[in-house]
């Protein structure tokens, strides 16, 4: 679909012509340096949006590093121990106390590489770490991204129809939003989480969610607040464009950066979050298990079996990182000024 | 230093007849990317005491940078070579400690905004003052004497009390004021003046200007002045360089500049700008000035008015009427609520042109987007071919939406960044006609070949479109409907003068090919004169005049409207220096009232 300029057809050409001629003309400094770039990228046939995004998503390699890595993780935690009653190719359960072999230590060997019996060694109760760790992974994994879904849901709603129709929809919304941010998250969750986390780590995921949606509702809105004024928006307007197409097609694009920044940096807190309620004995409760419970449980270890602590640390590192390369890929793709790729 | 310098006097001009500043060879470039992008090159010339030299371009011609240079004030990714000499002192390459010396105290600047360029937080001044002690030992109880005869000597009233006033106490035009008191503090040889008239109304500009040329004469000073306005180069400079893509193309004395340009970019950039009067022969032709005083044949105008009125007669439905139109901006807390338009009553036949001027302030935009439905009357009517818009309620006037549609001023701003072109354009078609996705692309297509935008461009984002493209989107979504009636609010004030021939070119050409009736919204009467047959003027909110061109340009009745066409600056010397007595005796009317 890529018609360079040495096309021999004659209509092309001159349009090609008349476009270098508009580019000289209309051009300023900063434009300069790509003319010559943008003339190579003719394209006469009309592009989605979405494939536009998907291109400049796959064209960043740290999305691409983040991603792969976020998949690899989310294939090991699940396929290996199983979920929800379905088998996985390991042969141990995360909640089977046997005798400590060796004191526990990692079996894992690179070169020659051997998984051996317990490649993550075992615990002071003779649990297979791998397992333990692949269970924390999963229910980490969980909590954060419906902490995050439910975060994003209900900041950018809440947030949107604060900030576009002012006014006393505007004022009840804040004000219940400062309500909710007055709250300690420790407190109430001391006060409700204990009940929830024992209905499962569903309704403790999505309990999370509800009391951590309010940053993202306050920057939401002030975007809003700025875009709203712009001409942009009163173009769509002058041409009968209704609220909601002027909402969600208008101003939510251009707010994505603010909301995927937030939403990746409420998935993290979300597992820090966790890990902090585990602790207080609130969150997720024993025999099950998640990252943060197990670096918890183990903490008094850390001089005498440091792989207790080193494996879920990794995990958590490599979840949150990934999660952020993801986001960082994501704002860019849907900002139409990244032409140059990060490399 | 003597206190005898706090004065000054005429006397006290620099010696000797050499140039003030000889340029020669400069280039300016700057690191993108790491590669190093010509921004001006081989750039050479002289100035001498008392002489004011302007350089003229377009934007991205490099005009600006290549001052910047001067003074060692290029942003950290530029680098100049060349040489540029003050009074025999390199200034290329002069460390830091010299510069700072040079700057203030023999150079000085005007910059462009003066809202930006004053700190809000501290009185005008107390920032003259400190300018003054930058560079001299005067104590601060002199300092301050002298500041206030700055403040004088740029003609603002009650200096001694409005020295304690604070930036947004002053109106524009003083503000530009006070920056130039700043910069003459110390007494520059040379003064450099970027675009120091740019954001002001053209009345104010007729003032700053007037005072930049008495204080040139006075002070003997050197003037470097850089613009991209044509008018005030014919007004105020005694030299013309001309500038394109960093490169000088010309550069002669003003006169000879005017008259016989040597250069096709020249010639084009001179044909480019609109020239107040050119179309109906000459402008205020029924004013007369006799010692000093304004003397009007008011035998002229009723002419014309009794010819316009016979005109008016025929029984034609108007595509726009505005009847006793009232628009507040309600008020917050316990503030009254303003009211921005009052009292306007206006008519557009179909397919005729009205424009619409005023000085920034006079509500002519707020009256544009009542027009579109976008802000709400709050007495009056508005009726759109027949329909009175003001009483509907949003969902009964969407599709009355299609018969008008409004271009914006801001080309930038307008225009979606997250939304393609194509998808921009097709908008418009995509609520009211509820098109497939092929016959939209055909339509988009066929839009953007109108407006002579290559098809390839519908994939691209605003921001890889210069000014005058995406102002040509803009037109082509505004169009998208066939439209009865388009409203263009300040079209082509934020696009550079040869784009700006274009884009009205292709705006008068859709229009005399489609036959639709259009609000021409405008600050620039010259625009104003090329496109429309009728104009209204407008004042604090209020209609001063309306009436054909002809007839409000040659024989205009209100006072106002003869201000704003004598501060008008047209692009020719010998004209512009004619006009220049009539101009002080009508602005010095105007501000008795």
């Amino acid at each position: 679909m890529s018609t360079n300029d040495k096309q021999p057809d004659d209509s092309r050409a001159s349009v090609e012509l008349s476009e270098l001629n508009l580019l000289t003309q209309d051009s300023d400094i900063a434009t300069e340096p790509r003319t010559q770039q943008q003339v190579d990228r003719v394209q006469t046939e009309a592009k989605s949006q979405g494939r536009l995004i998907r291109e400049r998503f796959f064209r960043h390699k740290g999305a691409l590093a983040g991603i792969t890595l976020l998949i690899l993780i989310i294939i090991l935690a699940f396929s290996s121990i199983g979920y929800a009653g379905i088998p996985g190719w390991w042969d141990k359960e995360y909640d089977v106390l046997a005798d400590r072999f060796n004191e526990g230590r990692p079996t894992l060997t690179l070169w020659p590489f051997s998984l051996g019996e317990h490649p993550f060694g075992q615990d002071v109760l003779g649990r297979d770490y791998f397992a333990l760790t692949m269970r924390g992974t999963q229910t980490s994994l969980i909590i954060a991204f419906i902490v995050g879904l439910v975060a994003m849901v209900i900041g950018t709603t809440v947030g949107a129809i604060a900030g576009y129709f002012r006014g006393w929809t505007e004022a009840v919304l804040m004000r219940i939003t400062d309500v909710v941010i007055t709250i300690p998250t420790l407190v109430i969750a001391a006060a409700v989480a204990g009940i929830v986390a024992r209905a499962g780590i569903v309704p403790f995921a999505l309990f999370l969610g509800v009391v951590t949606w309010t940053g993202l509702a306050r920057l939401v809105r002030g975007e809003f607040l700025s875009l709203r004024e712009k001409e942009f928006v009163e173009s769509a307007k002058s041409v009968g464009a209704s609220s909601a197409r002027i909402i969600f097609r208008h101003i939510l694009p251009n707010t994505v950066g603010v909301i995927i920044v937030s939403t990746t940096l409420a998935i993290s807190g979300a597992i820090l979050l966790e890990t902090a309620l585990s602790y207080l004995g609130l969150g997720v409760t024993a025999p099950d298990t998640s990252l943060g419970k197990a670096i918890n449980d183990n903490r008094s270890a850390l001089t005498v079996r440091p792989w207790l602590f080193l494996w879920p640390g990794a995990f958590i590192i490599g979840i949150a990182l990934a999660v952020n390369f993801i986001g960082d890929g994501l704002r860019d793709a849907f900002d139409p000024k990244q032409t140059r790729v990060k490399q | 230093m003597s206190s005898s310098t706090v004065v000054i006097t005429d006397e006290q001009t620099p010696v000797g007849t050499g140039p003030i500043l000889a340029v020669s060879g400069l280039g300016v470039e700057f690191n993108v990317d790491n590669e190093w992008v010509m921004a001006a090159e081989d750039v050479s010339y002289e100035i001498r005491p008392g002489e004011i030299l302007a350089i003229v371009g377009e934007s991205g011609s490099g005009k600006s940078m290549s001052s910047l240079a001067l003074l060692g004030l290029l942003p950290r990714n530029g680098r100049c070579t060349g040489s540029a000499k003050m009074l025999g002192n390199e200034l290329i390459g002069a460390p830091q400690s010299t510069l700072r010396k040079v700057r203030g105290n023999d150079i000085a600047m005007i910059f462009q905004e003066p809202m930006t360029a004053l700190n809000p937080v501290l009185t005008v001044g107390e920032q003259i003052r400190e300018a003054i002690e930058q560079h001299t030992e005067l104590s601060p109880a002199d300092a301050k004497k002298r500041a206030i005869e700055l403040l004088l000597m740029v003609e603002i009233p009650e200096a001694e009390r409005r020295y304690d006033s604070f930036p947004h106490q002053f109106s524009g035009g003083q503000r530009q004021r006070a920056m130039i008191a700043i910069a003459l503090a110390n007494d520059p040889m040379l003064l450099i003046a970027d675009e120091p008239t740019t954001a002001l109304d053209v009345t104010v500009q007729a003032e700053v200007l007037e005072l930049l040329r008495t204080l040139n004469k006075r002070l003997n000073s050197a003037v470097l002045l850089i613009t991209h306005d044509m008018g005030v180069v014919a007004d105020l400079a005694d030299h013309v360089v001309v500038m394109e893509k960093g490169r000088i193309v010309e550069a002669a004395p003003t006169a000879q500049l005017f008259s016989s340009p040597t250069q096709d970019y020249t010639k084009q950039l001179l044909g480019a700008v609109p020239h107040l009067g050119s179309k109906v022969g000459g402008v205020l032709t029924d004013v007369e000035v006799v010692d000093g005083r304004l003397q009007i044949h008011e035998e002229y105008a009723e002419e014309a008015r009794v010819a316009q009125e016979s005109q008016n007669a025929s029984g034609v439905e108007p595509a726009l009427e505005l009847v006793d139109v009232d628009i507040e901006y309600p008020g917050r807390f316990r503030q009254p609520p303003f009211k921005a338009v009052s009292g306007v009553s206006l008519t557009i036949n179909p397919g005729e042109v009205m424009g619409l001027v005023g000085e920034s302030g006079s509500g002519k935009s707020t009256i544009a987007r009542a027009v579109t439905g976008l802000i709400r009357t709050s007495g009056g009517s508005i009726t759109i071919g027949g329909t009175d818009i003001t009483t509907l309620s949003a969902r009964k006037l969407k599709p009355l939406r299609k018969k008008f549609a409004i271009v914006f001023q801001d080309p930038a701003a307008s225009l979606n960044p997250r939304l393609s072109i194509g998808d921009s354009i097709g908008e418009p078609l995509l609520l009211h006609e509820k098109l497939g996705r092929e016959e939209l692309d055909t339509r988009v297509a066929g839009l953007l070949e109108d407006v002579q935008l290559p098809v390839a461009f519908r994939n691209r984002y605003p921001h890889e479109l210069s000014g005058g493209q995406r102002q040509r989107v803009g037109i082509a979504r505004a169009l998208s409907l066939r439209p009865d009636l388009l409203v263009a609010d300040e079209p082509t004030s934020a696009l550079d003068v040869s784009v700006q021939a274009k884009v009205l070119e292709l705006l008068q050409d859709l229009q005399r090919e489609r036959g639709f009736a259009c609000l021409f919204v405008s600050h620039d009467l010259a625009v104003v004169e090329l496109l429309a047959s009728h104009i209204a003027v407008l004042n604090k909110g209020r209609l001063v005049e309306q009436g054909s061109t002809e007839q409000v340009l040659k024989y205009p009745r209100d006072p106002y409207t003869r201000r704003l066409l004598a501060a008008a600056p047209v692009p020719d010397p010998q004209e512009q220096s004619m006009r220049r007595e009539q101009r002080s005796v009508i602005l010095a009317a105007g501000s008795e009232e």
